[in-house]
C-alpha cells in the first residue's frame, strides 16, 4: 500500500498531513446540514442515517484499521440500545444520561470480550464474534420478562433533550441530536486514527506477526480499539432507542451485523468516511425501494456485494480516490 | 425398558448426521484452500429445491431425486467456483466472506422468487414415515435412515480419502499446498473436484433435511450458522472432526431443547465458544 511506504519515510510528517482538514471534508459536513433546509420531510430518515453511519464508523475502526473481521458487532449496538432503554424506562428518562449509560454498558461488554478477541485470527475470530453475538441475542430472547422478546421494548419515555427540545414527529430534534453526536464521535475517531496508535492498528492489519516482533503490544492495542469500537456502537444503539423509543431483538442479530458489513464495504473500509458514505447510500436506497419485498431487496444487495468485491476492492470511496489520483497525474 | 435419555441421544445423533452431511464439504474445502465459503448452505438449499421440484412437479419418487440433488448441486457449484471463487483464493478473509454472503443473499431472493417464502411440503414414502418400538423406545424410521446414510457416507469418504490415489492427492494438498504442487499434483483441479463433491453432499443433505427441518428460502442462513459451528469446532479439513463435532452439536442441541427448553440455542453456542477457546483450531484441526 502506498500509504504505508509514505509513512515509513516520515511518520510525524505523514500524521500531520493526515490531520489537516481537506476542503472536501468541510463540504461533506456542511452538506449534512442540507436536510434541514431542503428535505424537512426526511429528517427522521436523516437521523437514522446519521446513527447508522456512526455504527458503521465503529466497525470501521476494528475492521478497516485493525483488520478484525466481526460478524457480531450488532451485539454492542443492541446492548447500548437495551441499556439506554431500560435505564430510561425504570430509572431516569433524561437522554444524555441514557446515552452515557448505553455507552458504558457496551464498552464494558466490549472490554470483557476483547480479551477473547485479541487471542484469535481468521475463521476462528469470525466464528467467535458470531458466536458471542448469537449468545447475547439468545440471552435477550430468554430474558423476555425484561426485554419483551421479539415484540420489542415498550413504554420507554424519553424526556426532552436538555429539558427543552422534545423528540417530535418531524425529527428536528432527532436529526440535530444524532448529527451532533456523530460529529463529536467522528472527531474523536479521526484523532485516534491519525495518531501513533492509529498507525499501530494499521500495522496489525498489514502484518499481525511483525507488529509484536518490533515491540508493539498488539494484543493490548486490539483490546483498546475493540473497547472503543464497542462503546461507539453502544452510542449508536442508545441513539436509535432514543429517537425511535423502542428496540427489538433484531437490533442484536446476525442480519444487522451482516448489513453493517455491507454498508461499510460498499463505502470503503479503512478510510473513515467509507462507513458514512456507504450507510447513506444503503439507507437511501432502502428507503426508495421500500415498496419491494425485503427478500428481493436482498437480491440487489447480494449483487452489489459481488460487484464491489470483484471490481471495487476498496469500495466506492476507494474507486473515487483512484480515479482522482489518475486524473491528477495527467 | 430403555431410559428416555437413549431416545434423546438417538435423535441427537440423527440430527448430527444431517449436520455432518451439510458441513463436511465446507470443512474439506476450507482446509484445502482456506476459502471461507458462506454460500455453502445456499448450495444445500439448492439440493433441497431440486428434490422439491422433481417430486412435486415431475412426480419423481423421493429416492430418485436424491442423486439428482447431489449431481445438480455439484454441477452448479463448480460453475460458481470456476467463475467467481477462483479469483479470490489469495484474497483476504473479508473479501471471501463478502463475496459468498452476496451469493447467499442472491440465493435467498431467487428461491423466494421461484418458490415463495413458505415451507415446501414433500411426501416421503409412507414406509419412511412411521416409527417402531424397541424396548419401549420410539425409533422414527426416517431418523434411522439418516443415521444409516450418514454412516455410509462417512465410510465412503474416509475410504476414498485414505485408499484412493485422488484421496492421497487431497490429503497432500491439505497438508502442504505448495509442496503438493511441486510434486506435480494439480492442486487447482483437485480443489475443483473436492469442491464439487463437498457441495454435492451439502445438496444431498439439504434434500434429506426437508423432512426433518423443512425448507424455506432462509435455509441458506439458518443452517449456515450450524454448519460453521460444526466446521470450526471439528477443525478444518478433518472428516472425523466434522463427524464428531456434528454429533456433539446435534446431541447438545436436541438435549438442550429437551431438558432445558428455556435456554433455546444457548447451549450449542456455549459449547462452541468453550471448545474454540480451549482449542482455537478445533478438536481435530492441525493448524
Amino acid at each position: 500500500m502506498s500509504i504505508i511506504s509514505e509513512a515509513a519515510s516520515g511518520p510525524v510528517k505523514y500524521l500531520k498531513a493526515q490531520t489537516r482538514w481537506h476542503p472536501i471534508e468541510t463540504v461533506f459536513w456542511l452538506a449534512t446540514l442540507l436536510p434541514f433546509f431542503f428535505l424537512p420531510d426526511y429528517l427522521q430518515l436523516a437521523s437514522q442515517i446519521a446513527i447508522t453511519a456512526l455504527f458503521a464508523l465503529s466497525l470501521d475502526l476494528i475492521l478497516g484499521y485493525a483488520g478484525i473481521v466481526s460478524l457480531g458487532h450488532a451485539a454492542f449496538f443492541g446492548t447500548g440500545a437495551y441499556a439506554a432503554g431500560l435505564f430510561s424506562k425504570f430509572v431516569w428518562g433524561e437522554p444524555l444520561t441514557g446515552l452515557i449509560v448505553g455507552t458504558i454498558a457496551a464498552a464494558l461488554l466490549g472490554y470483557a470480550s476483547s480479551f477473547v478477541i485479541a487471542r484469535f485470527r481468521h475463521l476462528t475470530l469470525i466464528m467467535i464474534t458470531l458466536g458471542l453475538g448469537l449468545l447475547l441475542q439468545e440471552a435477550a430472547n430468554s430474558a423476555s420478562w425484561l426485554t419483551n422478546g421479539s415484540d420489542g421494548l415498550q413504554g420507554v419515555t424519553i424526556w426532552p433533550l436538555l429539558g427543552y427540545f422534545s423528540f417530535d414527529l418531524y425529527g428536528y430534534t432527532a436529526y440535530s441530536y444524532s448529527l451532533a453526536v456523530l460529529f463529536i464521535v467522528f472527531l474523536g475517531a479521526r484523532r485516534l486514527i491519525n495518531s501513533s496508535f492509529g498507525l499501530a492498528l494499521r500495522g496489525i492489519r498489514e502484518n499481525p506477526l511483525r507488529m509484536p516482533a518490533i515491540g508493539a503490544p498488539s494484543r493490548a492495542h486490539i483490546r483498546i480499539v475493540y473497547t472503543i469500537s464497542a462503546a461507539m456502537a453502544g452510542i449508536a444503539g442508545a441513539l436509535i432507542l432514543q429517537t425511535t423509543s423502542t428496540v427489538a431483538l433484531d437490533s442484536l442479530g446476525f442480519e444487522r451485523s451482516a448489513e453493517l458489513l455491507v454498508m461499510l464495504v460498499l463505502g470503503g473500509a479503512g478510510m473513515l468516511y467509507g462507513g458514512l458514505v456507504g450507510s447513506t447510500i444503503f439507507m437511501v436506497a432502502r428507503d426508495q425501494f421500500s415498496g419491494i419485498a425485503p427478500q428481493f431487496w436482498y437480491f440487489w444487495i447480494g449483487l452489489l456485494l459481488i460487484v464491489v468485491v470483484i471490481f471495487l476492492p476498496n469500495g466506492i470511496l476507494g474507486g473515487l480516490s483512484k480515479i482522482a489520483a489518475q486524473w491528477r497525474r495527467r | 425398558m430403555l431410559p428416555p435419555v437413549i431416545g434423546v441421544l438417538f435423535d441427537g445423533i440423527a440430527y448430527g448426521m444431517l449436520l455432518f452431511l451439510l458441513s463436511v464439504g465446507l470443512s474439506v474445502t476450507l482446509g484445502l484452500m482456506n476459502f471461507v465459503n458462506l454460500a455453502h448452505c445456499a448450495f444445500a438449499m439448492l439440493g433441497g429445491y431440486v428434490t422439491v421440484l422433481l417430486m412435486n412437479s415431475f412426480g419423481w419418487p423421493f429416492f430418485a431425486t436424491l442423486p439428482m440433488a447431489f449431481i445438480v448441486t455439484a454441477a452448479v457449484s463448480v460453475g460458481f467456483e470456476r467463475v467467481l471463487y477462483r479469483r479470490l483464493y489469495r484474497a483476504s478473509d473479508l473479501d471471501q466472506v463478502l463475496l459468498t454472503i452476496g451469493i447467499a443473499f442472491i440465493s435467498v431472493a431467487v428461491a423466494a422468487y421461484f418458490f415463495g417464502t413458505t415451507q415446501q411440503p414433500i411426501n416421503v414414502p409412507s414406509y419412511m414415515r412411521g416409527s417402531f418400538n424397541v424396548m419401549g423406545l420410539d425409533i422414527a424410521v426416517y431418523r434411522l435412515f439418516l443415521v444409516g446414510v450418514g454412516g455410509v457416507i462417512t465410510l465412503l469418504l474416509i475410504g476414498a480419502l485414505e485408499l484412493t490415489r485422488f484421496g492421497a492427492q487431497v490429503r497432500a494438498s491439505v497438508d502442504n499446498q505448495r509442496m503438493a504442487s511441486g510434486l506435480g499434483i494439480n492442486v487447482e483441479r483437485t480443489f475443483a473436484v473436492t469442491f464439487a463433491i463437498g457441495s454435492g453432499l451439502a445438496g444431498l443433505g439439504g434434500a434429506l433435511a426437508i423432512e426433518i427441518v423443512g425448507l424455506d428460502p432462509n435455509f441458506a442462513f439458518t443452517y449456515l450458522i450450524y454448519v460453521l459451528i460444526v466446521v470450526s469446532v471439528g477443525g478444518l479439513g478433518s472428516i472425523a472432526g466434522s463427524l464428531v463435532a456434528a454429533i456433539l452439536i446435534g446431541v447438545s442441541d436436541i438435549a438442550g431443547k429437551y431438558y432445558v427448553p428455556q435456554l433455546g440455542a444457548f447451549l450449542i453456542y456455549l459449547v462452541m465458544l468453550a471448545i474454540l477457546m480451549w482449542r482455537p483450531v478445533g478438536l481435530f484441526g492441525k493448524r
